[in-house]
């Protein structure tokens, strides 16, 4: 239950940073909230040669309202501020609503955005919110900076599209059309547990209440977070009736999320909350999208 | 080897720490602070929190030498002297909040910043504010009731 021994490097700069984990690659980790890096080091789950520290660099903690209405964050953002920053909340009520699902408020005030995201657990909340809202992330090595779209971001369990000398360093949020209503619902034993199941929502309608768009992305529904394009397909060009919700809800349960069960709870059982939460969560989300247009 | 300074309880310290050592084993065996108690190590009990920079935190999910600099608070430093008790204690002691105490010090420590912020909370509140401390004597009524008795005594 310790550690086992490593070396500490805690740069001074983002420079720094990149130019320790472009010499080291993957025996070096970035360590940022160390929510679930150091209980996986403590459980000898994960062993590194170097630990990069990166709670010195106070240049990656910003939340920026850009002119073009998105919103950019920066990586080591604490959880407990995507919480209660009213700024995020006021752009994309969808990470206010969901981060008190997020383990608990002492695990929040270490924890990070982009620890979060580039952990990739496909039961954690932050990866799937990235997907539902459409947003990129930006990464940097010392080669230089790429952009990757949420969806492409992740990889499969623990696994992303970060290269051994890349960072992720940024998120943006693109600004939600109006007539946007955004839901997030979660399953869970215990407060603050991983969820058994969860399911995020994210539609738009026109003028006449009908689906412009819609996005459903589950969690612990598969290898890293799942977006139902086929039950998305399901609501686009139609008034979000009970039985279009059903129908959209049922296609995504059935035939779209691939869950692994647990020891709490069976892929059947998944199934069938990924078909009762599906409806709540588009339900919500379509009474919010209507609302506003009124 | 790294040396650090840091702050626990107002008074300053600086030690030379291996890399792996946790801030819970820092406290524990390096400072001799044994009021914080360590319970699970991997940040589900909740036992072994403490405030960094004013905030509750998993001391075992943290190294010690990511202290450096900053400034700590543990069990130790919620009593004015030795022969008297913070009023968020005085109420655990009256409501009966604790029975075998191991967790006790890592609520208290949740509890102390979240009575600053909501110096009147719901029952909902508190329990909202305790989901992330385990306890396996109270049943956490006499606890919540604690709390209530807490922010009575401390308006």
């Amino acid at each position: 239950m310790k550690p086992a021994p490593f070396d500490y490097a805690a740069p001074a700069s983002l420079e720094a940073a990149l130019a320790l984990k472009a010499k080291h690659g993957d025996d070096a980790k970035f360590l940022a909230g160390g929510q679930s890096l150091i209980p996986a080091m403590n459980f000898r789950l994960v062993q590194a040669h170097l630990l990069v520290d990166l709670n010195g660099l106070a240049d990656l903690d910003y939340v920026r309202r850009a002119d073009d209405g998105r919103l950019r964050l920066g990586a080591m953002v604490r959880q407990r501020r995507l919480e209660r920053d009213s700024a995020i909340a006021g752009h994309s009520p969808l990470i206010h609503e969901t981060m008190p699902f997020v383990a608990h408020p002492q695990i929040r005030n270490r924890g990070t955005l982009g620890g979060c995201l580039a952990h990739a657990d496909p039961a954690a909340e932050l990866p799937v919110i990235a997907v539902a809202l459409g947003a990129r992330f930006k990464t940097q090595s010392t080669r230089g900076e790429r952009w990757i779209a949420a969806e492409d971001f992740f990889r499969g369990m623990f696994n992303t599209d970060l290269t051994p000398e890349e960072m992720l360093v940024e998120v943006e949020l693109p600004r939600l059309p109006p007539r946007t209503g955004t839901a997030f619902v979660e399953f869970a034993r215990r407060r603050g547990d991983y969820a058994l199941l969860g399911v995020a929502a994210v539609v738009t309608l026109d003028e006449k209440g009908v689906c412009q768009q819609a996005r459903l992305v589950y969690l612990n529904a598969g290898d890293g977070p799942v977006n139902a394009k086929e039950a998305a397909g399901i609501l686009r060009g139609e008034k979000p009736s009970a039985a279009v919700i059903e129908a959209a809800s049922a296609k995504a349960a059935q035939a779209e999320i691939a869950p692994l069960g647990n020891v709490h709870a069976s892929p059947e059982y998944q199934r069938h909350l990924a078909r009762v939460l599906g409806r709540r969560v588009l339900r919500q989300a379509f009474d919010r999208a209507g609302s506003q247009g009124k | 080897m790294h040396d650090i300074s840091l702050t626990v309880n107002g008074q300053s310290y600086e030690r030379r720490v291996e890399s792996r050592l946790l801030l819970s084993d820092f406290l524990r065996h390096e400072l001799g602070l044994s009021g914080t108690h360590v319970g699970c190590e991997h940040g589900v009990c909740g036992a072994c929190t403490i405030l960094f920079d004013g905030q509750p935190i998993r001391s075992c999910l943290t190294f010690a030498v990511q202290a450096n600099g900053h400034s700590l608070a543990t069990v130790e430093g919620l009593a004015k002297s030795q022969s008297e008790l913070h009023p968020l204690q005085e109420a655990f002691w009256e409501a009966h909040g604790l029975q075998c105490g191991f967790c006790t010090a890592g609520i208290l420590m949740t509890l102390v910043p979240f009575l600053q912020e909501n110096p009147d909370p719901s029952e909902n509140e508190i329990r909202e504010a305790i989901s992330g401390n385990l306890c396996r004597c109270t049943g956490y009524q006499h606890i919540v009731d604690a709390v209530k008795l807490a922010a009575e005594k401390m308006k």
